[in-house]
Formats: C-alpha cells, sequence, structure tokens
C-alpha cells in the first residue's frame, strides 16, 4: 500500500515528534486526511464526544480508548475492580475465594478505597475498626501528587462529610471527588527509603484482551529516609514517589534521577531474599496487572480504531506483596537539556560490531530538564532514551511495518517486533490453549512459582518465567 | 638419576632468583612507597592547615548526641565539603607507577621487556596467555558458566539447575574450599551473599557485632578529617551513580567505622607499604606521640567508596556488610593501591595488561601509542576500582565472583584487554586520546563473561 502515514499530535514533544520523523512519516493537522493521530486526554473526549465527535475511518488510528477513564481514574478503577469481584464471587468462580478474615485471597491487591463523600460513612465505619491507621486522600481528577495529603484523624476530613453545615463543596461534582485509601504504611524499603514501581502496559484490544508489558520499567525512590511517624504525615518527601513531588526535594539528583531499572530491582531481592520469593512477587505482579485489565474489560468501549499504553503505579510492601495504587494514562513527554555523567558519556558514531557485548543501542547520557510527571516525562537522560524507545516499541505494535494501517487487522504483531514488550496476556491464546478449561479456573491455592499456574491462566511465557 | 640432579638444580637456581628478586624489589617496593607516602602525607596536612581542621579532635556532647539520631541517614544535611579535595586520585598514582625504576636491573635478563612499549617500566614476571589458560581453566569454552550458560536462550536444564544445585550442597555443608572452586564458575544471585561469606570466613558472632558497634561509638565521640573526605568521595561518586545512590547512607555507615578500625593495620604486616603516621598536637617528631592516621591506615582516594557499593547488593545488615567489606579490603583491594611486586598488585597487573595488549593485539598497540592514547592510561581507572562503577552491577558480581574464587587480581587485567579487544575496530579509527576515551567510556552493557572467554579461549594466538 503505497503513501506515507500522516501523523498529527496536539503533544509538542521531541521523543513522540522524533520517532514519527524516523519512520518517514508525514506531519499534517488535525482537519487534513491523517492515519495516525498522538493525541492528549482531552482531544479523545471530543473525538468520541456526541456533539463534537466523528466517525474514524478505517485507516485511522488513535493512542486512547474512548473511556479509558475507566482505568486511570482512581474512582472508577477501584469501583470496576470491586465489580468484577463480586461478579466472580457470585459465579463462585475460584478466583474469588476469601480466607478467613474474608480478604480475597488473590483479588486483594487494592488497598481498602472509599470515594468520597459518597461512601462517607462507610468509611468513617472502616476508621473507627482502626483508629491508629492512616489513609491518603487522592484527588480524582488530578495527577502527579498535587492535592494529596495524608490524615489519621477524622477531624481533618470533615468537610467531606455528607452531613457537614460547612461543606461548600458540591457532593456530587466529579472535579472535587477524592478517594480516601488505607495508606500503606509498611512499605518495602531499600536503603531505607520508600520507592514505588512503574511499569508500561501496551493494550491493543481489550475483547478479546491482549496486552503487553514493557521490560524496562523502573522504581522511583523518595529522596528523604521513610518514617511512618505520625510527626512526618505532612512531609510529602517522605511519602509520595511522584518526581514532581521529589524533584524539589534537597536531595534530587539530576543524573539518576532518584531512579532504579526493574532489574536492579530484581538482582538486589533475588541477592538479599532469594530466587523464589522474587520470583513470586513478580508473578504477583503481573497477575494484578492482568486482573485489573479484565476487571475494566466488560466496561471499556473497545474501539477497534485505539489503542493504549498505561503507566501501572505499584507499591510492594515488607511483606513482599504487591499493591496497585493506580494506572495514570502517561501523557507528558518533555525532554530537556545536556550533561555528562558518572558512567558513561556520549560515544562518537559507533560502527555496530557483532559479538559478545551484548550492546543495546548504546546510553547516550543526556541529562533531561526536570518536568512533570506522569510517565512519559523525561527526567533524566537515561528516562528520556526509556520514553524514546518505549514511544518506539509502542509505534511497532501499534502500526505494523509503519505503514498505512487498517484497523480492521487482527492485531497480532509478529515476536520480532516486540522490541521490549513482550506479551502479558493473550486472551486469544488463552482460550485456544487450554480449551476444555474455563479460563478463569486455575488450580491450587498459592501463586506457585513458574509452570502450571501461568500455562493455566494462559499466559504466554515471559522472560521471567523460564 | 640425572633428571633429578636437573631438577634440583634448577629448583635451587629459581630459589636463587627469587631471594635476590625479592630483594631487589623490597627496596624499589620501600623506596617508591616511601616517597609516595610522604605526598600524601604532606597534601592532608596542608589540606588540614589551610582549612584550620584537626586531624582528629573529640565531639562535644551535643554533636555526638546528633550524629548518633541521624546515623541512619547521615546522606541528608551533610557538612560544606566544597574545600576539601580528595588527597589524590586514581591518575595521580599511576603517574608514580609510570616513574618506577629499578636502579639494579640487569639488562641482560629478558629482552623481551627491552622491547616493552608500555607505560610501566618494572620487569615484574606476568603470565602469558598460555599460562592464563591454564590458570583460569574452568572459564574455558567447554566448562559451563553463570554469565553465558543462565541467559534466557539456555535450557536451564542443560547447566543453571545442576550448578545451583551444587551450590546449595557447598552451603549446606559450609565448606569453604570447595565454595572457592565452585564459585569459578559463578554464584547464582540467591546464594552469592553466603558463599562470599564462606569463602571470605565471615560469620555473624555476637562479638562481631559487638566490635562494629564499638567502632560506631569511636565514630560518634571522635570526628576525624578523613571522614570529610570519606563524604566527599561518596558525594561525588556513589550519590551519582545509577545503581548504587540508594544505599548512600550504609557507605558512611561502613566507611567511618572502617577508617577506625585498627585491625586493619594487621595487614600491613604483608603489604609492603606502611601505614601514615601523625603526631599528636605539638609533640611532632617525637615517637612515643606518633599514632597511625587515620586509625586504620589507609587515606581514602577519590573513588574508594566504590569498592563497598557492590556489596550493599547482598548484604543489608551493617555489622555483616562491614565485615565483608574489611576482609575484602585487606583480602584485595588494597593491593589495588599500593607498590608491590606482588602478581595481584597493580603495577603487575598493570604490566599485565600492557603485554597482553602489547603481544596479542599489537596493531592496536601501536596504534593507540603513536596518537598518544597509552592504554593503560584509560584501563587503569578501571583496574584500581576493581571494575567497580564502570560495569553494570550484575556483570561486576560476576566478576567479583572469579576473583574470589581464583584468589588473584589478575582477572582484573585480562578483562581490561579483552574489553580493547572487543572494541579493538573502533579504536583503530579514532586519532586522539579523547577519542579513544569516548570509545570506552561506556561500559555499562558489557557482559564479561563472553568477553573473557572469547579472549582466552577462542583467540588465535
Amino acid at each position: 500500500m503505497a503513501g506515507k502515514v500522516k501523523w498529527v499530535t496536539d503533544i509538542e514533544k521531541s521523543v513522540l515528534i522524533n520517532n514519527f520523523e524516523k519512520r518517514g512519516w508525514v506531519q499534517v493537522t488535525e482537519n487534513e486526511d491523517w492515519n495516525f493521530y498522538w493525541m492528549s486526554v482531552q482531544t479523545i473526549r471530543n473525538v468520541f464526544s456526541v456533539e463534537t465527535g466523528y466517525r474514524l475511518s478505517d485507516d485511522q488510528i488513535v493512542n486512547h480508548f474512548p473511556n479509558h477513564y475507566e482505568l486511570t481514574r482512581k474512582d472508577l478503577m477501584v469501583k470496576n475492580i470491586k465489580r468484577y469481584r463480586k461478579e466472580l464471587e457470585k459465579e463462585g468462580s475460584p478466583l474469588a475465594e476469601k480466607d478467613e478474615s474474608g480478604k480475597y485471597l488473590y483479588l486483594d491487591f487494592v488497598p481498602v478505597t472509599y470515594m468520597l463523600p459518597a461512601d462517607y460513612n462507610l468509611f468513617v465505619e472502616e476508621f473507627r475498626k482502626s483508629p491508629s491507621s492512616t489513609w491518603i486522600m487522592k484527588p480524582c481528577g488530578k495527577a502527579q501528587g498535587k492535592g494529596i495529603f495524608l490524615i489519621n484523624k477524622l477531624s481533618q476530613i470533615k468537610k467531606w462529610s455528607r452531613d457537614s453545615k460547612t461543606s461548600s463543596f458540591m457532593t456530587q461534582s466529579t472535579k472535587e471527588a477524592y478517594v480516601i485509601s488505607l495508606y500503606i504504611n509498611n512499605p518495602l524499603l531499600i536503603g531505607g527509603r520508600k520507592f514505588d514501581l512503574r511499569l508500561y502496559v501496551l493494550v491493543s484490544t481489550y475483547r478479546p484482551l491482549r496486552c503487553y508489558m514493557y521490560k524496562l520499567g523502573f522504581c522511583r525512590f523518595c529522596t528523604v529516609k521513610y518514617t511512618p511517624s505520625t510527626s512526618e504525615l505532612d512531609n510529602m518527601f517522605v511519602h509520595l514517589t511522584n518526581v514532581a513531588i521529589q524533584k524539589h526535594g534537597e536531595d534530587y539528583n539530576h543524573i539518576h534521577g532518584g531512579k532504579w531499572t526493574v532489574n536492579n530491582l530484581r538482582l538486589y531481592l533475588e541477592s538479599t531474599r532469594g530466587k523464589e520469593v522474587t520470583g513470586k512477587l513478580f508473578d504477583e505482579i503481573h497477575w494484578i496487572i492482568v486482573q485489573s485489565l479484565k476487571a475494566v474489560a466488560p466496561v471499556m468501549n473497545n474501539d477497534k480504531h485505539c489503542f493504549e499504553c498505561y503507566g501501572y503505579d505499584i507499591i510492594i510492601d515488607d511483606k513482599l506483596k504487591p499493591w496497585l495504587i493506580e494506572v495514570p494514562v502517561p501523557c507528558d513527554l518533555a525532554p530537556g537539556h545536556p550533561t555528562a555523567s558518572l558512567r558513561s558519556c556520549p560515544a562518537p558514531t559507533l560502527r555496530p560490531q557483532a559479538g559478545v557485548g551484548g550492546d543495546e543501542g548504546g546510553r547516550m547520557r543526556t541529562d533531561d530538564q526536570v518536568n512533570a510527571s506522569p510517565s512519559l516525562t523525561s527526567s533524566t537522560a537515561n528516562d528520556r532514551i526509556l520514553k524514546y524507545n518505549l514511544i518506539n516499541d509502542t509505534l511497532n505494535i501499534a502500526v505494523p511495518n509503519g505503514e498505512i494501517p487498517d484497523c480492521k487487522w487482527n492485531k497480532s504483531p509478529p515476536r520480532e517486533v516486540l522490541g521490549n514488550y513482550e506479551i502479558l496476556y493473550d486472551e486469544e491464546l488463552a482460550q485456544g490453549d487450554g480449551a476444555d478449561r474455563e479460563l478463569r479456573s486455575r488450580p491450587g491455592q498459592s501463586l506457585g512459582p513458574k509452570g502450571s499456574r501461568l500455562r493455566d491462566a494462559g499466559r504466554t511465557v515471559l522472560t521471567t518465567w523460564k | 638419576m640425572l633428571q633429578e640432579e636437573s631438577d634440583l638444580s634448577l629448583i635451587i637456581a629459581q630459589i636463587v632468583q627469587k631471594l635476590k628478586g625479592s630483594n631487589l624489589y623490597a627496596q624499589l617496593e620501600r623506596q617508591a612507597w616511601g616517597s609516595w607516602e610522604k605526598r600524601i602525607l604532606k597534601s592532608l596536612n596542608s589540606m588540614c592547615t589551610e582549612l584550620s581542621i584537626p586531624l582528629a579532635r573529640k565531639r562535644p556532647v551535643g554533636e555526638q548526641k546528633e550524629l548518633l539520631n541521624k546515623w541512619n541517614e547521615m546522606g541528608t544535611d551533610e557538612p560544606d565539603l566544597s574545600l576539601f579535595r580528595p588527597v589524590y586520585a586514581p591518575k595521580d598514582f599511576l603517574e608514580v607507577l609510570i616513574n618506577l625504576r629499578n636502579p639494579n636491573y640487569e639488562n641482560g635478563d629478558s629482552l623481551s621487556f627491552r622491547t616493552h612499549l608500555g607505560l610501566i617500566q618494572v620487569p615484574l614476571k606476568v603470565k602469558d596467555i598460555p599460562e592464563l589458560k591454564e590458570f583460569f581453566v574452568e572459564l574455558g569454552l567447554t566448562t559451563g558458566q553463570l554469565g553465558i550458560d543462565d541467559s534466557t536462550q539456555v535450557p536451564p536444564e542443560l547447566f543453571e539447575n545442576e550448578h545451583v544445585r551444587i551450590g546449595q550442597k557447598v552451603l549446606t555443608e559450609q565448606d569453604s574450599a570447595a565454595a572457592q572452586q565452585y564459585i569459578r564458575q559463578g554464584s547464582p544471585t540467591a546464594l552469592r551473599a553466603e558463599l562470599w561469606a564462606l569463602i571470605l570466613n565471615i560469620s555473624s558472632h555476637p562479638e562481631d557485632i559487638l566490635y562494629y558497634e564499638q567502632l560506631k561509638t569511636n565514630v560518634i565521640q571522635h570526628d576525624l578529617l578523613v571522614d570529610s573526605l570519606i563524604y566527599k568521595d561518596v558525594k561525588l561518586t556513589a550519590s551519582n551513580d545509577d545503581y548504587y545512590f540508594v544505599f548512600e547512607d550504609y557507605l558512611y555507615q561502613v566507611l567511618l567505622c572502617f577508617s577506625r578500625d585498627t585491625s586493619v593495620l594487621s595487614h600491613f604486616a604483608y603489604n609492603s607499604a606502611s601505614p601514615p603516621k601523625s603526631y599528636i598536637r605539638g609533640k611532632l617528631g617525637l615517637e612515643e606521640y606518633a599514632v597511625f592516621y587515620p586509625p586504620n591506615g589507609v587515606i581514602p582516594f577519590h573513588g574508594f567508596s566504590m569498592y563497598v557499593a557492590p556489596l550493599c547488593f547482598l548484604y543489608h545488615e551493617p555489622s555483616k556488610l562491614y565485615q565483608i567489606f574489611r576482609e575484602m579490603y585487606v583480602r584485595f583491594f588494597f593491593r589495588l593501591h599500593s607498590i608491590s611486586s606482588h602478581p595481584s598488585g597493580i603495577v603487575s597487573l598493570c604490566l599485565l595488561f600492557e603485554t597482553l595488549l602489547q603481544t596479542y593485539l599489537p596493531q592496536l598497540f601501536y596504534h593507540l601509542r603513536e596518537i598518544g592514547a597509552q592504554p593503560l592510561r584509560i584501563s587503569f581507572k578501571w583496574m584500581v576500582r576493581a571494575f567497580s562503577g564502570y560495569l553494570a552491577t550484575d556483570q561486576l558480581l560476576l566478576l567479583w565472583d572469579r576473583i574470589l574464587g581464583y584468589n588473584s587480581l589478575e582477572i582484573l587485567a585480562v578483562l581490561a584487554a579483552a574489553v580493547f579487544a572487543f572494541r579493538a575496530v573502533n579504536l583503530m579509527e579514532v586519532t586522539s586520546l579523547a577519542a579513544a576515551e569516548a570509545v570506552l567510556a561506556d561500559l555499562s552493557t558489557l557482559k564479561v563473561m563472553p568477553l573473557l572467554q572469547i579472549f582466552l579461549f577462542a583467540t588465535v594466538t
């Protein structure tokens, strides 16, 4: 099919534009005939809205699902997961099994959460059960750690009480809506610091569910030592790992940006805790990501013109249990200016050498200006390269061969183009595999190591499961 | 009969040679080290006078309390370090080594050395590739290795599973010698911490923990000038490192205690250097008022904290981390920054590196020499730091496995040569030292074991 892909974007960021240009794609405007539109979340709302929306033709692809907020808004994500669990319970699925204290054995991966002010009374009941616990308040519509605060007393959230006479706030207004979650005050600490995990997941279709996990996720460390002490509840440098917050700390380092690769985390955990528990942790992480996608799949508008790349934020507690915190849509893609670093510096053009070095595309170190998170913002050199490669691999999967897309294709890219992605879950393959098994049935109680459980859940082998 | 006699005379000749050699070398070492030591001390003392800070002082009680409180987070809120500078950096040390000459050297001895075109001018005996192949026989192509045969393409049944099983057995039996032999093929990540402890004979007895606590008390009570140097070093190196920044606070805890640990002085018995001395204020020159400074006799140089950093991936209990580091230091690391004729000493390593390059990659060697890029100028810093901070951590740990397994640092020189061999094509095209440095600036993607294997066993010699 002749003709170059025509692209549009309303996000002027080089990690995106460089990727389009290197494919020889042609930039056009929104009003012209375009094939690929990398749009911000505002724009996707317009495209699919009843009043201003328009029909996409077969050769047009966009980078969001119309109602992605079912997953990316904190309150809706929790709502969908709760609904999913109840449904499984009703069907008597073994996945919904609970333990003696009524906690889900396999689906308890979101901290106890309530919507405010809607569930205020329910929350108060729960709060009173363990009055010394800490809770975290997060505004539903904001990102980058904005507006988040911790509480340990009911009085601190009086104004969300429905009966409050002093509340001047619209109870139904989604803008002011908050979620309140039980704060995980026993996070796994490394070097005495709290960190969270950011993993990228690409979804090409929800029904059947096909998703890919980016191998190069990272950990974001706080610059300040962690303490659960109540005197430090206001100190966001201790508690919030968002780069947008941490970058303002005195000790923020622009060279490494307080980030570790997931491989470092793996090496550290295997060395200090052992291989089995580490493998189990990573298996669980993959599991909760897939479950969260399955939870929203039924309500997601599985428009064939869409794909989406999510950034999963996960916290690991000191019992090595992963918790899903949220799934913001990476929208900002800011790069910056160069500096040097310790371990390497820009190399002159190297002729690629075959052989054993395993050199992957070099590590050009250009330090990036710190800008806002969420995810696709580059805050350090490594970051910029990571985001560039992320987009590159994403485009290779979403727009096969870099040619003009046809959204009727089967969305099954060959293995070679996956780049740093690997298949996380492929529902079609899974159904093919265990044809006589219920997709959701699983043997055994524990999330055992490798092999059996995964085969049954229909997951294709990842490198973590050799 | 005849064979025995000639064997005997050979042995005698060797002994005589050794004795002769050792006397020469001992002289050489003492002279060289003596002047270097003077220089370092001078630098330290002048920093002291310039900044009007004593080499050591007792902390007032308030300060002691404060330090105790922030013992676990010394990384934050550090003192003003802008006026401190490292006492020396590896490149300063290299200049000293380059200028080492043996005045009693007899030209008749080894013709080949006359044609040595590298920077090191001391005719020490180093292994050639056939000897290295024998020494490192377990790294051969037909032996399984971690770092090669555990990659995702290789089914674990072929090597990895069995290797892990053997490792577990070695640990159960607590057999230190077996562990050392085993680890030549690399250690599984989950077993490494224990294996290293076994090989280094570290066990956490209560008295060890107590000893560490005592050192900690020492730190709280007394402030040393050297502490500021340590702070500065950590801030300059480990804090900026992608892998090690997380462990910054552990580094202070280990290094501050280390500098007060007088048991480290015992390694000077087999180190040709001697610990620097200082004098109580006002009593300069009076021997009875001389003390070793710092108490452990080791003055840290720029990059010193990188010896400790990789260990933080394995041990998170401070006293264990401390013990492991101390043992690694007195067994291995000290040789990387003191002058000696020991085969694992830095001088020998430099010579080994240069000889390997000149003998087996002569074109590359001559080319680099021509453009004013003596290879040792680039590789020296890698070897002095045992590659810490240059390789990815998992690769570094695989390399240090072999250091422990072979009880030798020679592998550092071999790896340095292998790196040059690997990047030879690009290096042949550069025309300046800066460009050569740039080609070799980023080692973070290198896979150590394949490089070593190919260099030693698959290159035509």
